[in-house]
């Protein structure tokens, strides 16, 4: 079962020098803010994929949901 | 990898995204959402006034399989306009915020209040019929 904390150890993983605070109400839906250099330049969908990268294939299952908002600092 | 055999139902996604300037996959129907992000993703759309098109992945998971695969995007719903995925909830929601939605859509967004697609005077929104049910395409 992921929580809030790991979600956040695996985003700022993925995503090095980020950082990323993750809230839940039920572990299952999660939101995450995520604050990064490396989306200088993307598009919000790349920058969005970036973040999805760190749960490939657990979107959508185990992680019903996570509802993103990233930013350059 | 991937198999080279026929997929249709790849091939019926790739073409509704191709056909429709603005096409919404979603978690049930725009009159009866069966997930909140759908449904917030509906609600940004209307407010515009955007005509789009929209389509069900949930009869059939293959659907959100093959759309997923198509789009290299995990989630539900998905926004295409002119060919390229704009976005999900998120995005569809701070686009709206911001006003770029309507630009995007290339709709017309008064600032004071609701707007009205040109030429659909129905107040209960300019949304258009769902065209097809990529699950009827399935042999």
């Amino acid at each position: 079962m992921p929580n809030a904390e790991d979600l956040k150890r695996r985003i700022e993983a993925a995503i090095p020098g980020s950082r990323a605070e993750v809230d839940t109400q039920d572990d299952v839906h999660f939101t995450a803010h995520v604050v990064s250099d490396a989306f200088a330049g993307l598009s919000r969908i790349e920058q969005h994929r970036l973040v999805y990268g760190a749960f490939a294939g657990e979107l959508g299952g185990e992680i019903h949901a996570l509802s993103l908002r990233t930013e350059t600092p | 990898m991937s198999e080279q055999t026929a997929n249709p139902i790849r091939d019926a996604i790739a073409q509704a995204i191709g056909e429709h300037d603005v096409i919404l996959f979603m978690k049930g129907t725009p009159e009866a959402p069966a997930c909140g992000f759908s449904a917030r993703t509906v609600a940004a759309l209307q407010s515009v006034g955007a005509s789009f098109s929209a389509v069900d992945v949930l009869p059939d998971p293959r659907i959100r399989q093959e759309l997923s695969a198509i789009s290299n995007w995990p989630t539900i719903p998905q926004l295409f306009v002119g060919g390229e995925l704009v976005g999900g909830c998120d995005i569809v929601s701070e686009m709206y915020e911001s006003g770029e939605l309507a630009q995007a859509l290339g709709v017309e967004a008064p600032a004071d209040a609701p707007a009205q697609a040109p030429g659909a005077p129905d107040p209960d929104g300019p949304y258009v019929s769902p065209p097809m049910g990529i699950e009827n395409r399935l042999g």
